[in-house]
């Protein structure tokens, strides 16, 4: 099992850096020039400085490895150093946003938080939604509660997060009123009647988001407890005269939460890329904002270096997801 | 249904078993005795049974039809602007009502989905087409396997949200200038959306071609001496229909919902040039006074998807015989 996640670990490592030559290709062989706002009063020669400020005189490798650098071996320094207060990074140039001419992973690092307490949020809350429904519904196959949550899911899976946070937008926001239909990313949490104030506000998005993963995941469970419900070792339990909540909690859930948890594993980063439109609805500060708003503004080491990190996160989640299937599942070992 | 006449139905399917123990049983001998049934005659009882399967095929082509009949019914220009009569509510001259320049939402919305639905075909058709070439080769050569299946690992770890937005981004002004605005962005989309989405049907198709290349038909096939290109074609392609057509109907789906994304955030078409997801986009600016211009597009492309995804699940049925006739 080491050897298989050591050997995945650095069959990593080509594919990070192949997808790093994609997004620096695709956005290096495009054209459009970052100078093109610049007013036309400005004289040739200073644009060639200003080009070369930017970083853009040298050929492509250079600078592709550079990205490189300055992404793997400058920007963990800066983490050590804000982590440990060394100085391992003074003086490094690193990635610089071409909107704020501030460091890319500083803003990145304040946007993080707040897509993580939406996005987050909305995870745990589908996953505990979905597997009771799904357990259930596998469990009394048929039934309406199937009929009733297999349509559920069918249009949570049908209707996309930028018309159904449109939807409740209208409906709870204009109609009634309840909630606010926009983000307050500045708002803090110091007292209970604020603490309040973030809840409400985090409804809306969280129900967007968790409607999406819960249909996808209640659907998941539901075939996985079905393909285990009529195996010959639940005959087995039953026969032996266990109870209904034991053979069906206890040995059904085990052997089916086997595919479930690694898909849950799996789901992750594409939360982050779905996260995208959510934020955008809902005006949420987070970095699918980020994103939107730098491809918006032709910022192309941001987009880069966002772009990448969600690669990253694929990659690390893909990993971990067959890494767990191993540990969990005994006749996957993949030795 | 016991174990027993489970497999009992399945041996002569699988074509694993030697011929000596597929021995005809008793319901085999009376299915002899009835006239045969083609396979597709099969399929089509089996997808009649499934009620949500029905109900999703009629309203996809409800909407289908409507949206590229309807404009012959409903003869309204949807570019045109009637500044006086704007934003009205619904009323018979005006079903859908009117937008902030006066321009006729129904006939806006029936030129919107025309777009949505041909964007969400074409590029299904190049997804599916790319992942089944790809499958199919990967599946049948094994020395290409390899390299194939790594690709197709890479292009699953790409970022892909954020990559056709990139895409979007960079390739819309040089090939709008090469073929005009609409015709260059519609090829961009399509391309786009075909490129990010093939994966999933290449390792399916390549997982059941894995399969078929072992049986003894293809065997058969190859000691007579046909070509793998025939091979290919006459017996390989036929027996993986079934899933390509299912990732056929899930790829419309993904396809219309990641154009009106696109569209909704502001990087697909252009203003003038509307999509269902277009429609919303606008129509999100008014949604405090005038809720119903968000509702309708929204509506019309989560229907389709909805319908789209029912009908994938009925054929899904359909085509398995495992599930077939019980």
């Amino acid at each position: 099992m080491l050897t298989f996640t050591i050997r995945r670990l650095v069959l990593a490592v080509p594919t990070l850096l192949f997808i790093s030559l994609v997004i620096f290709l695709l956005l290096e062989l495009a054209p459009g020039d970052p100078m093109a706002q610049v007013p036309l009063t400005v004289p040739p020669d200073v644009k060639e400085k200003m080009r070369e400020a930017l970083g853009l005189g040298q050929p492509m490798h250079i600078r592709f490895w550079k990205w490189i650098v300055q992404f793997f071996w400058i920007e963990p320094q800066v983490l050590i150093d804000s982590m440990f207060g060394t100085t391992f990074s003074q003086g490094d140039l690193r990635v610089i946003s071409w909107q704020t001419r501030s460091p890319v992973m500083d803003i990145v690092v304040q946007r993080i938080p707040q897509t993580l307490w939406v996005v987050g949020t909305a995870y745990v809350v589908a996953i505990l939604i979905a597997l009771p429904i799904g357990i259930y519904s596998a469990y009394r196959q048929y039934s309406w509660f199937d009929q009733a949550g297999t349509f559920v899911s069918m249009v949570g899976f049908s209707v996309p997060p930028f018309f159904s946070g449109v939807l409740v937008i209208v409906i709870f926001s204009v109609q009634l009123g309840w909630f606010p239909s926009i983000y307050d990313t500045t708002h803090r949490v110091d007292d209970w009647d604020s603490f309040v104030y973030q809840l409400r506000q985090m409804i809306m998005p969280v129900m967007v988001l968790a409607l999406q993963i819960t249909a996808q995941l209640s659907r998941f469970m539901r075939a996985s407890m079905l393909d285990n419900l009529n195996q010959d070792y639940v005959r087995t339990a039953r026969a032996k005269g266990l109870s209904e909540y034991t053979v069906v909690m206890v040995h059904v859930l085990r052997n089916s939460m086997i595919p479930v948890v690694t898909v849950i594993a799996l789901g992750i980063p594409a939360i982050f890329g779905g996260a995208i439109i959510t934020e955008q609805v809902f005006k949420v500060n987070g970095i699918g904002q980020l994103l939107i708003g730098a491809i918006q503004a032709n910022d192309l080491p941001m987009v880069q270096t966002l772009t990448f990190i969600f690669a990253v996160l694929i990659v690390l989640f893909n990993l971990i997801a067959d890494v767990l299937y191993g540990i969990l599942d005994p006749r996957i070992r993949y030795d | 249904m016991t174990d027993k006449d489970r497999t009992d139905t399945l041996v002569p399917d699988e074509g694993l078993a030697p011929a000596s123990t597929a021995l005809p049983t008793t319901d085999v001998m009376e299915e002899l005795a009835t006239p045969p049934r083609s396979q597709w005659r099969d399929v089509w009882d089996q997808f009649k049974s499934h009620k949500g399967a029905m109900l999703g095929a009629m309203l996809f082509i409800f909407i289908v039809a409507g949206v590229y009949l309807g404009p012959y019914l409903w003869s309204i220009d949807p570019t045109q602007i009637d500044i006086r009569a704007r934003n009205q509510g619904p009323s018979w001259a005006h079903p859908f009502g009117t937008d902030q320049l006066g321009r006729d939402i129904l006939a806006r919305m029936m030129s919107g989905g025309q777009t949505s639905v041909s964007v969400g075909i074409t590029a299904m058709l190049l997804a599916l087409f790319l992942g089944s070439f790809i499958g199919v080769v990967a599946g049948f050569f094994r020395r290409l396997d390899g390299p194939l299946m790594r690709l197709t690992d890479l292009f699953l770890a790409l970022p892909l949200l954020p990559l056709l937005l990139v895409m979007m981004l960079l390739f819309r002004e040089p090939l709008s200038a090469a073929f005009g605005l609409e015709r260059g962005i519609f090829i961009l989309i399509v391309c786009a959306i075909g490129i990010t989405s093939w994966m999933p049907t290449a390792r399916i198709v390549r997982g059941d071609v894995l399969a078929i290349k072992e049986r003894e038909f293809v065997l058969a096939a190859r000691s007579i001496g046909t070509s793998n290109s025939q091979i290919i074609t006459r017996h390989i392609l036929p027996n993986v229909l079934s899933p390509i057509m299912v990732s056929a109907t899930l790829g419309i789906a993904t396809a219309i919902i990641t154009e009106s994304a696109l569209s909704f955030l502001g990087l697909g078409f252009p203003p003038d040039f509307p999509t269902w997801g277009r429609l919303l986009f606008d129509g999100v600016d008014y949604l405090q006074q005038y809720p119903e211009r968000v509702f309708w597009p929204g509506l019309a492309i989560s229907l389709t998807v909805l319908s789209v995804n029912y009908l994938g699940d009925g054929l899904r049925d359909a085509l398995d015989p495992r599930i077939r006739g019980r």
